[in-house]
Protein backbone atom coordinates (compact mmCIF):
# COMPACT_ATOMS: atom_id res chain seq x y z
CA UNK A 1 0.00 0.00 0.00
CA UNK A 2 1.13 3.09 -1.16
CA UNK A 3 1.15 6.48 0.95
CA UNK A 4 -1.12 8.40 -0.62
CA UNK A 5 -3.39 5.11 -0.60
CA UNK A 6 -2.95 5.51 3.52
CA UNK A 7 -4.11 9.04 3.20
CA UNK A 8 -6.42 8.36 1.27
CA UNK A 9 -8.03 5.78 4.29
CA UNK A 10 -6.97 8.85 6.54
CA UNK A 11 -8.43 11.14 5.10
CA UNK A 12 -11.84 9.44 4.13
CA UNK A 13 -11.90 8.37 8.06
CA UNK A 14 -10.89 11.16 9.52
CA UNK A 15 -11.88 13.98 7.65
CA UNK A 16 -10.27 17.66 8.86
CA UNK A 17 -7.92 15.81 11.54
CA UNK A 18 -5.53 14.78 8.49
CA UNK A 19 -4.13 18.35 8.47
CA UNK A 20 -1.43 17.70 5.92
CA UNK A 21 0.22 15.35 4.12
CA UNK A 22 3.72 15.95 3.10
CA UNK A 23 3.95 13.54 0.08
CA UNK A 24 7.22 15.22 -1.98
CA UNK A 25 9.38 14.72 1.51
CA UNK A 26 11.83 12.82 1.55
CA UNK A 27 10.21 10.60 3.69
CA UNK A 28 6.19 11.48 3.22
CA UNK A 29 4.51 12.12 6.59
CA UNK A 30 1.55 13.24 7.67
CA UNK A 31 0.52 15.73 10.02
CA UNK A 32 -2.50 14.82 12.36
CA UNK A 33 -4.60 17.08 14.31
CA UNK A 34 -3.33 16.69 18.12
CA UNK A 35 -7.04 16.65 19.89
CA UNK A 36 -8.06 13.33 17.29
CA UNK A 37 -4.96 11.77 17.68
CA UNK A 38 -5.57 9.54 20.42
CA UNK A 39 -8.87 7.89 17.68
CA UNK A 40 -6.13 8.31 14.85
CA UNK A 41 -3.88 6.32 16.64
CA UNK A 42 -6.02 3.69 17.45
CA UNK A 43 -7.32 3.36 14.46
CA UNK A 44 -3.58 2.85 12.59
CA UNK A 45 -2.92 0.02 15.27
CA UNK A 46 -6.11 -1.84 15.41
CA UNK A 47 -7.81 -1.56 11.69
CA UNK A 48 -7.34 -4.30 9.52
CA UNK A 49 -5.83 -2.19 6.51
CA UNK A 50 -3.47 -0.64 8.84
CA UNK A 51 -2.30 -2.74 11.48
CA UNK A 52 0.85 -0.99 12.50
CA UNK A 53 2.20 -3.26 15.03
CA UNK A 54 5.69 -1.96 15.14
CA UNK A 55 6.87 1.40 16.35
CA UNK A 56 10.01 2.37 15.11
CA UNK A 57 10.70 5.67 16.67
CA UNK A 58 9.16 8.54 18.79
CA UNK A 59 10.99 11.91 17.78
CA UNK A 60 10.40 14.91 19.61
CA UNK A 61 11.26 18.33 17.46
CA UNK A 62 11.59 22.02 18.46
CA UNK A 63 9.80 24.11 15.65
CA UNK A 64 10.75 27.37 17.34
CA UNK A 65 9.96 29.52 14.17
CA UNK A 66 6.14 28.42 14.66
CA UNK A 67 6.33 28.53 18.51
CA UNK A 68 5.50 24.68 18.68
CA UNK A 69 6.78 21.09 19.76
CA UNK A 70 6.12 18.04 17.53
CA UNK A 71 6.63 14.34 17.90
CA UNK A 72 7.54 12.36 14.98
CA UNK A 73 6.01 8.56 15.22
CA UNK A 74 7.93 6.51 12.87
CA UNK A 75 5.31 3.39 12.61
CA UNK A 76 5.89 0.17 10.63
CA UNK A 77 3.34 -2.86 9.69
CA UNK A 78 5.11 -6.13 9.87
CA UNK A 79 4.50 -9.46 7.43
CA UNK A 80 2.97 -12.10 9.10
CA UNK A 81 4.94 -13.75 11.77
CA UNK A 82 7.13 -16.35 10.38
CA UNK A 83 10.68 -18.58 11.96
CA UNK A 84 11.46 -19.47 8.18
CA UNK A 85 10.39 -16.84 5.66
CA UNK A 86 11.94 -13.50 5.64
CA UNK A 87 9.73 -11.05 7.10
CA UNK A 88 9.74 -7.50 5.69
CA UNK A 89 7.68 -4.10 6.67
CA UNK A 90 4.67 -4.34 4.87
CA UNK A 91 3.82 -0.47 4.87
CA UNK A 92 5.38 2.35 6.87
CA UNK A 93 4.65 4.98 8.09
CA UNK A 94 5.53 8.86 9.65
CA UNK A 95 3.25 11.06 11.68
CA UNK A 96 3.46 13.99 12.95
CA UNK A 97 1.48 15.82 15.92
CA UNK A 98 2.41 19.48 16.81
CA UNK A 99 1.52 20.51 20.34
CA UNK A 100 1.74 24.35 21.66
CA UNK A 101 5.03 25.25 23.15
CA UNK A 102 3.78 26.69 25.90
CA UNK A 103 1.76 24.05 27.33
CA UNK A 104 2.85 21.23 24.75
CA UNK A 105 0.54 18.06 25.45
CA UNK A 106 0.01 15.33 23.31
CA UNK A 107 -2.04 11.83 23.99
CA UNK A 108 0.12 8.71 25.31
CA UNK A 109 0.39 5.99 23.28
CA UNK A 110 1.92 3.77 25.44
CA UNK A 111 -0.99 1.71 25.71
CA UNK A 112 -1.18 0.88 21.44
CA UNK A 113 2.44 0.37 21.35
CA UNK A 114 4.27 -0.76 24.58
CA UNK A 115 7.39 0.84 22.92
CA UNK A 116 6.06 4.44 23.18
CA UNK A 117 6.87 4.12 27.22
CA UNK A 118 10.83 4.75 27.07
CA UNK A 119 10.50 6.68 24.09
CA UNK A 120 7.70 9.00 25.28
CA UNK A 121 9.53 9.09 28.78
CA UNK A 122 12.46 10.30 26.75
CA UNK A 123 10.53 12.89 24.50
CA UNK A 124 9.31 14.34 28.33
CA UNK A 125 12.82 14.42 29.69
CA UNK A 126 14.92 16.10 27.13
CA UNK A 127 11.97 18.17 25.10
CA UNK A 128 9.43 18.45 27.97
CA UNK A 129 6.62 17.21 26.28
CA UNK A 130 3.72 15.64 28.41
CA UNK A 131 2.05 12.74 27.35
CA UNK A 132 -1.67 12.38 29.40
CA UNK A 133 -2.23 8.66 30.08
CA UNK A 134 1.01 7.62 30.34
CA UNK A 135 1.81 4.94 33.25
CA UNK A 136 4.88 6.32 34.42
CA UNK A 137 6.23 9.82 32.81
CA UNK A 138 9.50 10.57 34.91
CA UNK A 139 12.60 11.61 33.44
CA UNK A 140 14.95 9.11 32.26
CA UNK A 141 18.04 10.27 31.25
CA UNK A 142 18.79 13.70 33.17
CA UNK A 143 18.50 13.26 37.13
CA UNK A 144 15.36 13.92 38.94
CA UNK A 145 16.13 17.49 40.09
CA UNK A 146 17.36 18.78 36.36
CA UNK A 147 15.67 21.90 35.57
CA UNK A 148 14.68 22.67 31.89
CA UNK A 149 14.68 20.16 28.42
CA UNK A 150 17.98 20.58 27.12
CA UNK A 151 16.55 19.73 23.67
CA UNK A 152 14.58 22.78 23.20
CA UNK A 153 15.96 25.39 21.18
CA UNK A 154 15.91 27.81 23.64
CA UNK A 155 17.38 25.74 26.75
CA UNK A 156 19.90 27.97 28.67
CA UNK A 157 22.74 25.59 30.15
CA UNK A 158 23.01 25.80 33.18
CA UNK A 159 26.02 27.69 35.70
CA UNK A 160 26.25 25.06 37.72
CA UNK A 161 24.74 21.39 39.34
CA UNK A 162 25.38 20.74 43.07
CA UNK A 163 28.90 22.23 43.12
CA UNK A 164 30.02 20.86 39.51
CA UNK A 165 30.56 24.42 37.10
CA UNK A 166 28.64 23.93 33.99
CA UNK A 167 28.76 26.75 31.17
CA UNK A 168 31.29 29.93 32.12
CA UNK A 169 29.91 32.92 31.15
CA UNK A 170 32.43 33.40 29.03
CA UNK A 171 31.33 30.57 26.99
CA UNK A 172 27.98 32.07 27.22
CA UNK A 173 28.77 34.99 25.18
CA UNK A 174 30.06 32.62 22.06
CA UNK A 175 27.94 32.34 19.20
CA UNK A 176 27.41 28.39 19.49
CA UNK A 177 25.02 29.57 22.97
CA UNK B 1 10.69 -31.47 49.05
CA UNK B 2 7.85 -28.84 50.17
CA UNK B 3 8.89 -25.94 47.90
CA UNK B 4 8.81 -25.98 44.50
CA UNK B 5 11.03 -23.91 41.97
CA UNK B 6 8.77 -20.87 41.03
CA UNK B 7 8.41 -20.80 36.88
CA UNK B 8 10.43 -18.20 35.25
CA UNK B 9 8.92 -17.92 32.46
CA UNK B 10 6.61 -14.62 32.69
CA UNK B 11 3.47 -15.66 31.11
CA UNK B 12 3.30 -18.24 33.77
CA UNK B 13 3.54 -15.94 36.84
CA UNK B 14 -0.07 -16.51 37.94
CA UNK B 15 1.20 -20.08 38.96
CA UNK B 16 0.70 -20.47 42.27
CA UNK B 17 4.04 -19.81 44.15
CA UNK B 18 4.74 -22.45 47.22
CA UNK B 19 7.67 -21.65 50.10
CA UNK B 20 7.67 -23.41 53.50
CA UNK B 21 9.39 -20.43 54.54
CA UNK B 22 7.53 -16.92 54.54
CA UNK B 23 9.98 -14.43 53.77
CA UNK B 24 9.61 -10.83 53.66
CA UNK B 25 10.00 -8.78 50.35
CA UNK B 26 13.33 -6.60 50.16
CA UNK B 27 14.19 -3.81 47.94
CA UNK B 28 17.55 -5.16 46.51
CA UNK B 29 20.24 -2.18 44.18
CA UNK B 30 21.90 -3.50 41.88
CA UNK B 31 24.70 -1.26 40.23
CA UNK B 32 25.18 1.17 38.52
CA UNK B 33 28.90 -0.76 39.45
CA UNK B 34 27.99 -4.12 38.66
CA UNK B 35 30.44 -6.36 36.66
CA UNK B 36 26.95 -8.24 35.07
CA UNK B 37 25.24 -4.80 34.47
CA UNK B 38 28.06 -4.12 31.45
CA UNK B 39 28.31 -0.39 32.07
CA UNK B 40 27.09 1.92 33.92
CA UNK B 41 23.24 0.07 34.66
CA UNK B 42 21.30 0.57 37.96
CA UNK B 43 18.29 -2.46 38.50
CA UNK B 44 16.27 -1.81 41.61
CA UNK B 45 14.95 -5.52 42.37
CA UNK B 46 11.80 -6.21 44.69
CA UNK B 47 13.04 -9.15 45.91
CA UNK B 48 11.34 -12.47 48.23
CA UNK B 49 13.65 -14.57 49.13
CA UNK B 50 15.27 -15.29 46.23
CA UNK B 51 12.48 -14.23 44.13
CA UNK B 52 12.43 -11.32 41.87
CA UNK B 53 9.04 -9.87 41.98
CA UNK B 54 9.97 -7.27 39.82
CA UNK B 55 12.67 -5.09 38.21
CA UNK B 56 13.09 -1.29 37.71
CA UNK B 57 16.04 -0.11 35.24
CA UNK B 58 17.33 2.91 35.79
CA UNK B 59 19.72 4.38 33.68
CA UNK B 60 21.08 7.95 32.36
CA UNK B 61 24.42 7.56 34.07
CA UNK B 62 26.14 8.21 30.80
CA UNK B 63 23.95 10.78 29.40
CA UNK B 64 25.72 13.40 27.68
CA UNK B 65 23.31 14.77 25.23
CA UNK B 66 24.38 13.75 22.18
CA UNK B 67 21.63 14.73 19.76
CA UNK B 68 22.34 18.27 21.29
CA UNK B 69 25.76 18.25 19.88
CA UNK B 70 24.11 17.02 16.49
CA UNK B 71 22.86 20.46 16.35
CA UNK B 72 25.84 22.27 16.81
CA UNK B 73 28.30 20.49 14.22
CA UNK B 74 28.10 19.30 10.19
CA UNK B 75 27.16 15.51 9.91
CA UNK B 76 30.77 15.05 8.70
CA UNK B 77 32.14 16.46 11.96
CA UNK B 78 29.41 14.64 14.21
CA UNK B 79 30.65 11.16 12.79
CA UNK B 80 32.82 10.99 15.44
CA UNK B 81 30.08 11.19 18.08
CA UNK B 82 28.01 8.62 16.87
CA UNK B 83 30.73 5.40 17.51
CA UNK B 84 31.07 6.77 21.18
CA UNK B 85 27.41 5.98 21.49
CA UNK B 86 27.50 2.04 20.40
CA UNK B 87 31.77 1.70 21.01
CA UNK B 88 31.64 -2.25 20.37
CA UNK B 89 30.17 -1.24 16.72
CA UNK B 90 31.88 1.74 16.05
CA UNK B 91 32.02 1.08 12.26
CA UNK B 92 27.97 0.25 12.25
CA UNK B 93 26.83 3.52 13.69
CA UNK B 94 29.11 5.58 11.38
CA UNK B 95 27.42 3.75 8.92
CA UNK B 96 24.02 4.23 10.35
CA UNK B 97 24.65 7.99 10.39
CA UNK B 98 26.34 8.41 7.17
CA UNK B 99 23.03 7.04 5.17
CA UNK B 100 20.70 9.06 7.08
CA UNK B 101 22.66 11.75 5.39
CA UNK B 102 23.00 10.35 2.08
CA UNK B 103 19.25 9.74 2.21
CA UNK B 104 18.60 13.37 2.89
CA UNK B 105 21.13 14.91 0.58
CA UNK B 106 21.03 13.00 -2.02
CA UNK B 107 24.52 12.31 -2.17
CA UNK B 108 26.38 8.94 -4.16
CA UNK B 109 28.43 6.77 -2.55
CA UNK B 110 31.37 5.28 -5.29
CA UNK B 111 30.75 1.47 -5.68
CA UNK B 112 34.53 -0.03 -4.37
CA UNK B 113 33.33 2.07 -0.94
CA UNK B 114 30.25 0.42 -0.44
CA UNK B 115 31.56 -2.27 -1.05
CA UNK B 116 34.22 -1.53 1.90
CA UNK B 117 31.50 -0.01 4.32
CA UNK B 118 29.44 -3.34 3.90
CA UNK B 119 32.74 -5.45 4.30
CA UNK B 120 33.93 -3.74 7.73
CA UNK B 121 29.98 -3.26 9.05
CA UNK B 122 30.52 -7.22 9.07
CA UNK B 123 33.45 -7.46 10.30
CA UNK B 124 32.45 -5.02 13.25
CA UNK B 125 28.99 -7.13 13.49
CA UNK B 126 31.38 -10.42 14.73
CA UNK B 127 33.74 -7.92 17.19
CA UNK B 128 31.04 -6.99 18.49
CA UNK B 129 29.55 -10.72 18.79
CA UNK B 130 32.71 -11.74 20.65
CA UNK B 131 32.03 -9.08 22.88
CA UNK B 132 28.44 -10.61 23.66
CA UNK B 133 29.68 -13.87 23.56
CA UNK B 134 32.80 -13.71 25.72
CA UNK B 135 31.25 -11.15 28.31
CA UNK B 136 27.54 -13.28 28.77
CA UNK B 137 30.31 -15.85 29.40
CA UNK B 138 31.66 -14.52 32.45
CA UNK B 139 28.41 -13.61 33.44
CA UNK B 140 27.44 -17.31 33.62
CA UNK B 141 30.68 -18.29 35.12
CA UNK B 142 32.69 -19.11 32.68
CA UNK B 143 35.57 -18.00 31.86
CA UNK B 144 37.94 -19.40 29.22
CA UNK B 145 35.81 -18.48 26.62
CA UNK B 146 35.96 -15.24 27.14
CA UNK B 147 40.03 -15.20 26.28
CA UNK B 148 39.17 -17.43 23.18
CA UNK B 149 37.02 -14.64 21.84
CA UNK B 150 39.09 -11.41 22.81
CA UNK B 151 42.01 -13.76 20.87
CA UNK B 152 39.74 -13.54 17.97
CA UNK B 153 38.61 -10.21 18.08
CA UNK B 154 42.16 -8.83 18.73
CA UNK B 155 42.88 -10.22 15.43
CA UNK B 156 40.07 -7.71 14.02
CA UNK B 157 41.20 -4.62 15.79
CA UNK B 158 44.18 -5.01 13.91
CA UNK B 159 42.59 -5.14 10.44
CA UNK B 160 40.57 -2.34 11.20
CA UNK B 161 43.86 -0.88 12.64
CA UNK B 162 45.51 -1.70 9.28
CA UNK B 163 42.72 0.72 7.67
CA UNK B 164 41.96 3.22 9.75
CA UNK B 165 44.47 3.31 12.31
CA UNK B 166 42.17 3.18 15.25
CA UNK B 167 40.66 0.23 17.27
CA UNK B 168 37.45 1.46 19.06
CA UNK B 169 36.77 4.94 17.74
CA UNK B 170 36.74 4.42 13.58
CA UNK B 171 35.30 7.47 12.13
CA UNK B 172 35.83 5.14 8.74
CA UNK B 173 32.96 5.47 7.39
CA UNK B 174 31.80 8.97 6.98
CA UNK B 175 29.32 10.65 4.67
CA UNK B 176 29.79 10.26 1.01
CA UNK B 177 32.05 6.97 1.17
CA UNK B 178 35.02 6.19 3.86
CA UNK B 179 37.94 7.81 4.80
CA UNK B 180 40.45 6.01 3.07
CA UNK B 181 40.81 3.22 0.84
CA UNK B 182 42.29 -0.08 1.70
CA UNK B 183 45.67 -0.87 2.44
CA UNK B 184 47.51 -3.17 -0.02
CA UNK B 185 47.72 -6.58 0.47
CA UNK B 186 43.91 -6.05 2.84
CA UNK B 187 41.94 -8.66 1.04
CA UNK B 188 44.95 -11.52 1.48
CA UNK B 189 44.93 -10.78 4.97
CA UNK B 190 41.48 -10.51 5.53
CA UNK B 191 40.59 -13.74 3.41
CA UNK B 192 43.52 -15.21 5.86
CA UNK B 193 41.69 -13.84 9.31
CA UNK B 194 38.60 -15.48 7.88
CA UNK B 195 40.06 -19.14 7.02
CA UNK B 196 41.67 -18.98 10.42
CA UNK B 197 38.03 -17.84 12.54
CA UNK B 198 35.33 -19.68 10.80
CA UNK B 199 36.49 -22.94 12.46
CA UNK B 200 36.93 -21.21 16.03
CA UNK B 201 32.76 -20.67 16.12
CA UNK B 202 32.97 -24.92 16.57
CA UNK B 203 34.91 -24.32 19.93
CA UNK B 204 33.05 -21.39 20.93
CA UNK B 205 29.95 -24.04 20.38
CA UNK B 206 31.68 -27.14 22.15
CA UNK B 207 33.37 -24.83 24.78
CA UNK B 208 30.11 -22.92 26.11
CA UNK B 209 27.18 -23.18 23.82
CA UNK B 210 26.44 -26.78 24.58
CA UNK B 211 28.09 -26.81 28.21
CA UNK B 212 25.70 -28.74 30.58
CA UNK B 213 25.89 -25.77 33.00
CA UNK B 214 25.25 -22.95 30.95
CA UNK B 215 22.56 -24.25 29.15
CA UNK B 216 20.83 -24.78 32.14
CA UNK B 217 21.54 -21.21 33.22
CA UNK B 218 20.18 -19.34 30.09
CA UNK B 219 17.74 -22.06 28.61
CA UNK B 220 14.05 -21.77 29.40
CA UNK B 221 14.95 -18.06 31.62
CA UNK B 222 13.66 -14.89 30.87
CA UNK B 223 11.17 -15.97 27.68
CA UNK B 224 9.53 -13.20 25.20
CA UNK B 225 6.97 -14.27 23.08
CA UNK B 226 7.20 -13.37 19.61
CA UNK B 227 3.90 -10.81 19.89
CA UNK B 228 5.22 -9.37 22.64
CA UNK B 229 9.04 -8.93 21.23
CA UNK B 230 7.33 -7.11 18.34
CA UNK B 231 4.49 -5.28 20.67
CA UNK B 232 7.94 -3.49 23.39
CA UNK B 233 9.74 -2.43 19.47
CA UNK B 234 12.36 -4.91 20.37
CA UNK B 235 15.09 -5.47 17.42
CA UNK B 236 18.31 -7.74 16.35
CA UNK B 237 18.97 -10.72 17.94
CA UNK B 238 16.74 -10.33 20.61
CA UNK B 239 14.17 -10.19 18.61
CA UNK B 240 15.39 -12.97 16.06
CA UNK B 241 16.01 -14.93 19.09
CA UNK B 242 12.01 -14.76 20.39
CA UNK B 243 11.58 -16.70 16.60
CA UNK B 244 10.80 -13.70 14.63
CA UNK B 245 12.84 -13.92 11.10
CA UNK B 246 12.97 -10.37 10.61
CA UNK B 247 16.87 -8.26 9.57
CA UNK B 248 17.07 -5.26 7.94
CA UNK B 249 19.58 -6.60 5.72
CA UNK B 250 16.81 -8.32 4.13
CA UNK B 251 13.78 -6.90 4.86
CA UNK B 252 14.41 -3.30 3.75
CA UNK B 253 17.84 -3.76 1.65
CA UNK B 254 20.42 -0.51 2.09
CA UNK B 255 23.78 -0.09 0.25
CA UNK B 256 24.30 -3.41 -1.25
CA UNK B 257 23.29 -5.99 1.13
CA UNK B 258 20.55 -7.44 -1.82
CA UNK B 259 23.52 -8.45 -3.56
CA UNK B 260 24.62 -11.00 -1.22
CA UNK B 261 23.62 -14.57 -0.60
CA UNK B 262 23.13 -15.07 3.70
CA UNK B 263 20.58 -16.71 5.95
CA UNK B 264 19.11 -14.96 9.47
CA UNK B 265 19.33 -17.23 11.83
CA UNK B 266 16.39 -17.47 14.59
CA UNK B 267 15.59 -19.27 17.86
CA UNK B 268 14.68 -22.67 17.72
CA UNK B 269 12.68 -24.77 20.02
CA UNK B 270 15.22 -27.51 22.21
CA UNK B 271 15.23 -31.05 20.95
CA UNK B 272 15.38 -30.06 17.12
CA UNK B 273 19.24 -30.44 15.16
CA UNK B 274 22.11 -28.87 17.60
CA UNK B 275 20.08 -27.25 20.04
CA UNK B 276 20.20 -28.37 23.19
CA UNK B 277 17.10 -29.92 25.16
CA UNK B 278 15.65 -27.39 27.95
CA UNK B 279 15.63 -24.56 25.36
CA UNK B 280 12.32 -22.68 24.59
CA UNK B 281 11.89 -19.89 21.87
CA UNK B 282 12.75 -16.92 23.17
CA UNK B 283 14.83 -17.67 26.10
CA UNK B 284 18.33 -16.57 27.15
CA UNK B 285 19.82 -18.94 25.28
CA UNK B 286 18.16 -18.57 21.86
CA UNK B 287 19.31 -14.51 21.89
CA UNK B 288 22.53 -15.82 22.66
CA UNK B 289 22.79 -18.39 20.20
CA UNK B 290 21.45 -16.19 17.41
CA UNK B 291 24.61 -14.40 17.64
CA UNK B 292 27.04 -17.22 17.56
CA UNK B 293 24.91 -18.37 13.71
CA UNK B 294 24.65 -14.65 13.19
CA UNK B 295 29.24 -14.37 12.96
CA UNK B 296 28.64 -17.34 10.14
CA UNK B 297 26.37 -15.46 8.28
CA UNK B 298 28.70 -12.48 8.20
CA UNK B 299 32.26 -14.68 7.05
CA UNK B 300 29.75 -15.29 4.23
CA UNK B 301 28.95 -11.92 3.32
CA UNK B 302 32.37 -10.71 3.82
CA UNK B 303 33.81 -13.53 1.56
CA UNK B 304 31.44 -12.47 -1.10
CA UNK B 305 32.39 -8.87 -0.49
CA UNK B 306 36.37 -9.61 -1.16
CA UNK B 307 35.53 -11.98 -4.28
CA UNK B 308 33.31 -8.84 -5.94
CA UNK B 309 35.10 -5.64 -4.87
CA UNK B 310 36.02 -3.05 -7.93
CA UNK B 311 39.25 -2.60 -8.38
CA UNK B 312 40.21 1.00 -6.91
CA UNK B 313 39.72 3.83 -9.12
CA UNK B 314 42.04 6.66 -8.97
CA UNK B 315 39.51 9.42 -10.14
CA UNK B 316 36.54 8.86 -8.33
CA UNK B 317 38.16 7.48 -5.42
CA UNK B 318 36.38 5.65 -1.89
CA UNK B 319 34.93 8.97 -0.99
CA UNK B 320 32.13 12.18 -2.72
CA UNK B 321 34.32 15.24 -2.46
CA UNK B 322 31.38 16.63 -1.86
CA UNK B 323 30.97 15.28 1.90
CA UNK B 324 32.47 18.52 3.58
CA UNK B 325 30.25 21.08 1.58
CA UNK B 326 26.59 19.32 1.45
CA UNK B 327 23.66 21.67 2.41
CA UNK B 328 21.11 19.98 4.43
CA UNK B 329 17.31 20.67 2.52
CA UNK B 330 14.41 21.97 4.86
CA UNK B 331 13.46 18.31 5.21
CA UNK B 332 13.54 15.19 7.13
CA UNK B 333 14.53 11.69 7.07
CA UNK B 334 14.51 8.65 8.88
CA UNK B 335 16.79 5.55 8.39
CA UNK B 336 17.81 2.72 9.94
CA UNK B 337 20.27 -0.16 9.79
CA UNK B 338 20.82 -3.33 11.35
CA UNK B 339 23.40 -2.56 13.83
CA UNK B 340 25.09 -6.25 16.17
CA UNK B 341 22.49 -5.16 19.05
CA UNK B 342 19.67 -4.32 16.62
CA UNK B 343 18.12 -1.71 14.48
CA UNK B 344 19.95 1.42 14.87
CA UNK B 345 17.55 4.35 13.37
CA UNK B 346 19.32 8.11 12.70
CA UNK B 347 16.40 11.00 12.28
CA UNK B 348 18.06 13.71 10.89
CA UNK B 349 15.78 17.28 9.83
CA UNK B 350 17.73 19.69 8.15
CA UNK B 351 16.66 23.35 7.36
CA UNK B 352 18.61 24.59 4.63
CA UNK B 353 21.82 25.20 6.24
CA UNK B 354 25.03 22.91 6.57
CA UNK B 355 24.29 22.06 10.26
CA UNK B 356 21.05 20.18 11.28
CA UNK B 357 18.23 20.86 12.99
CA UNK B 358 17.83 17.77 14.80
CA UNK B 359 19.05 14.84 15.00
CA UNK B 360 18.13 11.87 17.05
CA UNK B 361 19.41 8.65 17.24
CA UNK B 362 17.07 5.29 18.14
CA UNK B 363 19.17 3.11 19.68
CA UNK B 364 18.74 -0.63 19.69
CA UNK B 365 19.95 -1.53 23.20
CA UNK B 366 18.07 2.02 24.68
CA UNK B 367 14.54 0.08 22.82
CA UNK B 368 15.76 -3.66 23.83
CA UNK B 369 16.12 -2.62 27.29
CA UNK B 370 12.55 -1.50 28.23
CA UNK B 371 11.83 -5.23 28.31
CA UNK B 372 13.61 -5.58 31.46
CA UNK B 373 11.08 -4.54 33.65
CA UNK B 374 8.61 -7.31 31.74
CA UNK B 375 11.28 -10.00 31.48
CA UNK B 376 12.90 -9.39 35.22
CA UNK B 377 10.16 -10.79 36.95
CA UNK B 378 8.84 -13.49 38.65
CA UNK B 379 12.48 -14.81 38.17
CA UNK B 380 15.43 -16.11 40.16
CA UNK B 381 17.82 -13.57 41.89
CA UNK B 382 20.66 -15.29 39.63
CA UNK B 383 18.01 -14.97 36.14
CA UNK B 384 18.88 -11.06 36.10
CA UNK B 385 22.40 -11.64 35.30
CA UNK B 386 21.55 -14.00 32.42
CA UNK B 387 18.33 -11.84 30.77
CA UNK B 388 20.29 -8.05 31.15
CA UNK B 389 23.39 -10.30 29.79
CA UNK B 390 21.48 -11.81 26.37
CA UNK B 391 19.90 -8.81 25.61
CA UNK B 392 23.97 -7.41 24.95
CA UNK B 393 23.27 -3.89 25.93
CA UNK B 394 25.80 -0.99 25.41
CA UNK B 395 25.13 1.56 27.66
CA UNK B 396 27.40 4.15 26.15
CA UNK B 397 24.32 4.22 23.43
CA UNK B 398 21.22 3.60 25.62
CA UNK B 399 22.21 6.85 27.53
CA UNK B 400 23.78 8.65 24.58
Amino acid sequence: MSFEEICQILKSQFGDAIEETAVDSCRPYVIVSNDKWTEVATFLRNDSRMAFDFLQCISAIDLLADDKLACVYDLAAMSPLSATENMSYVRELAVRVVTDRNNPQIASVAHLWAAADWHEREAYDLMGIDFPGHPNLERILCPDDWVGHPLRKDYAHPLEYHGIPGTTEHELKSPRH
Amino acid sequence: MADTIAPTNPADASAPRQADVRTEEMLVNMGPQHPSTHGVLRVVLRTDGEMVLQSVPHIGYLHRCAEKIGENVAPYQYVPYTDRMDYLAGMNNNQAFALAVEKLTGLEVPERAQYIRVMFAELNRIASHLVAIGTYGLDMGAFTPFLYCFREREMLLDLFESACGARLTYSYITIGGVTDDLPDNFVDVCSEFLDYFEPKVDDYNNLLSYNHIFVKRTGGVGVISAEDAIRFGLTGPVLRGSGVKFDLRKAKPYEIYDRFNFDVPVGLSGGTGEIPRGVVVGDCWSRYYVRVKEMIESVKIIRQCLRDIPAADEKEGVCNKKCKTVKLPDDEVYMEIENPRGQLGFYVKGDGSAIPARVKARGPSFCNLCVLEYAGKNCLLADIPAIIGSMDVVMGEVDR
